[in-house]
């Protein structure tokens, strides 16, 4: 395997070995610059520790923000998340929905460069254009480059910068206050240590009397991967597998997917429609028809067909649910 | 050093073949090699200048590596303190300094380019770089050309840009290769990896290879020049140079004790990275080559060779060349950014190796 450019590689295979509460997938996507020119690469791995079952799938982003002229380097990168965003639209609208695969991205690892002062220009446009679109961890690569001062200073940039770009980055839950105090000050300790600064390494190296570790050997010292005083990985292992998984799964599902699925019905429904903000799945409004996103690709004629006879009972379906709802209209409260 | 190198390419120097200058044997100890202290009581008297320009992304370490290279604070402020915004557009920035070392003057000055492939377009980023490049020809020139002149023309011409290559550890990116062919063509050009602290040795070897064949296949001539090695030693040498090139760097300027000894360096959880230490990375040669050995090649070939293209270009956009020498009036320079289109006058690489 290619060297990295900032080691992320190495982290996937790392990722696996604690514990994972149930089986599940779990899409994860790094976006860092790389060679000449953007493509996206998807890696699927099923991972099993303890019986419970992982179905891990890595997007990669080679060649972002490489070029001289990086406009709009980011749409294909955003276009991709949407677009697992409408593939599970159209298959939550469909009727077999006991099977849906879920390809949603979960989490967006944001590999910040170790060398700069902070946030550049293209990293504060691209993380504006996804930071409703999908849950950003943003990481500071190749920490191996900078003393313990210069990380502090670099943390402290880029979270004033966040702030001061309105950047929505993914926001740890607070503690449960029954929670005994070890968990809260790890908890603590680990929100103050965003961005993450990791080092990223699958080499087993053996630095003098030490034990093998896995790290990077340079001629005055290893940098150990999984030493705590020297990087921030372990934290970021133990927050994606973890801790938070689960919990960045369902803001994808009930925040950032939701929020595209009522941008997507309220663009494609009836104009009276618009005015109600709901994300309840029925709209008062459109009585005969169920607007759904438009099918990118080329599809053949048979499964057009297919689709069309699967909306029409749907329709159905729908209606008579409506009638029900419209029965217990007034105890119902609206979502948002 | 001696005010006249054995590399100059002017007339004097080079093997004449006029038949007055045959060799003839001598009976006694005649001084002549007093001449040499002459012209070093004369150079140290007047002092020397040299002038270095840094070019790369922020925070690859320019600053640093620059006090680092001078021993002194050349810029006042440490690169990792600047909290500022990154400029929008490439603004240069020079500083003068005059540093002494045994009686000799040094006039050092460096010329950052701080907002260099920083935006998110960086197309046409490297013009305002060639255009202070070629302005300072311009003035070189236009003192030149006067009647009467200075006894001593201030030269501001950049003899050295350093180009500051991010360690990725993969290839040379499009905005480093369209950089460094463009001038390339201009002023002498050494690539380093910057903050190579960041690569194992192992890495480094291979950035360096892939380097080196990226600037073969674009056609990007870094200095040491191979067409400009005057001899069998020169070539020798260089030969030596252009293998480690590009040098794998790392700048500090705050000293730290090791094994009770006082160095330069950077302190690190699991070590600490000695700054002038060949085993930890290649500064040293990059101080030797711009300082101690090839100082004065460097302002040699910037006056003998991509000065004179630049005024042989000049000339001839001005039509002056068939009319000889005179009154001069030059006609106002045509804003190209990149000299050298009329390519027969061009001294080019593949004449000179090919002898003509």
């Amino acid at each position: 395997m290619d060297k990295e450019y900032v080691g992320f590689a190495a982290l996937p295979s790392q990722l696996h070995r604690k514990s994972v509460k149930k089986g599940f997938d779990f899409t994860l996507m790094v976006a860092a610059r790389l060679s000449q020119t953007l493509t996206i690469e998807r890696r699927g791995v099923e991972i099993e520790e303890e019986g419970i079952k992982v179905k891990l799938t890595l997007v990669d982003t080679p060649g972002f923000g490489d070029a001289v002229d990086n406009g709009d380097c980011w749409m294909p990168v955003v276009r991709f998340i949407e677009e697992q965003f409408e593939q599970y639209l159209r298959d939550e609208s469909g009727l077999n929905r006991k099977n849906i695969q879920d390809s949603r991205v979960h989490c967006c690892l944001y590999f910040i460069s170790p060398f700069g002062r902070g946030l550049r220009p293209l990293d504060v446009a691209f993380l504006r254009a996804v930071h409703e679109k999908v849950n950003i961890v943003p990481v500071i690569g190749k920490a191996d480059a900078l003393t313990p001062k210069e990380t502090q200073i670099l943390k402290q940039k880029i979270r004033e910068q966040l702030e001061e770009q309105e950047i929505n980055i993914y926001q740890f839950p607070d503690c449960d206050s029954d929670e005994d105090e070890d968990f809260k000050k790890q908890d603590a300790e680990m929100k103050e240590s965003i961005p993450f600064a990791v080092i990223g390494s699958s080499t087993v190296v053996r630095d003098g009397a030490t034990r093998p570790v896995r790290g990077r050997l340079y001629p005055w010292g290893a940098a150990e991967v999984e030493n705590p005083y020297h990087c921030d990985f372990l934290n970021l292992r133990r927050m994606l597998v973890q801790t938070h998984l689960q919990d960045l799964k369902e803001v994808t599902h009930d925040l950032l997917y939701e929020g595209y699925r009522a941008r997507c019905l309220q663009s494609l429904a009836r104009p009276g429609a618009r005015e109600r903000a709901s994300r309840s799945k029925l709209s008062r409004q459109s009585a005969t028809e169920i607007p759904l996103p438009m099918l990118p690709l080329a599809d053949t004629e048979k499964l057009i067909r297919e689709k069309d006879e699967e909306l029409r009972r749907m329709q159905e379906m729908l209606e008579k649910m409506q009638a029900q709802m419209q029965q217990s209209q007034g105890e119902q409260s609206d979502v948002l | 050093m001696a005010g006249t190198s054995k590399r100059s390419m002017s007339p004097h120097s080079s093997q004449s073949s006029s038949p007055r200058t045959s060799s003839c044997e001598m009976f006694g100890y005649v001084g002549i090699e007093a001449v040499l202290d002459q012209l070093k009581i004369k150079a140290m008297k007047t002092g020397f200048e040299f002038n270095i320009m840094v070019v790369g992304r922020s925070g690859l370490g320019k600053s640093t590596m620059v006090n680092t290279l001078f021993k002194s604070k050349v810029w006042k402020s440490s690169p990792v303190n600047k909290l500022g915004p990154l400029p929008q557009t490439l603004q240069l920035q020079s500083v003068t300094h005059t540093i002494e070392e045994k009686g000799v003057k040094l006039k050092l000055t460096v010329t950052d380019t701080p907002g260099f492939g920083d935006q998110i377009n960086n197309d046409k980023c490297w013009d305002p770089i060639l255009n202070y490049i070629n302005d300072q020809y311009e003035h070189y020139l236009q003192e030149e050309v006067l009647i009467t002149r200075q006894h001593h023309i201030p030269d501001t011409r950049v003899h050295i840009c350093v180009y500051f290559v991010p360690p990725t550890g993969h290839c040379l990116r499009p905005l480093d290769i369209e950089f460094l062919k463009r001038l390339c063509r201009v002023v002498n050009v050494v690539p380093v990896i910057a903050r190579a602290d960041s690569l194992t040795l192992e890495e480094r070897e291979a950035f360096r290879w892939q380097i080196q064949e990226d600037l073969k296949k674009n056609g990007i001539f870094v200095y040491p020049q191979k067409c400009f090695d005057e001899d069998t030693d020169d070539k020798a040498l260089n030969d030596k140079i252009r293998e480690k090139i590009p040098f794998a760097v790392v700048g500090a300027d705050r000293e730290h004790t090791v094994n009770g000894k006082c160095v330069l360096g950077r302190k690190t959880k699991w070590g600490i990275i000695e700054v002038e230490n060949m085993a930890h990375c290649e500064f040293p040669l990059l101080r030797d080559l711009l300082i101690r050995s090839h100082m004065q090649d460097l302002k040699d070939i910037t006056h003998n060779v991509h000065y004179e293209n630049y005024r042989v270009h000049r000339l001839n956009e001005s039509h002056l060349l068939t009319k000889g020498a005179g009154w001069v009036t030059l006609s106002p320079p045509s804003r190209r950014t990149t000299p050298g289109r009329c390519q027969s006058l061009r001294w080019s690489q593949e004449d000179l190796e090919n002898g003509s």
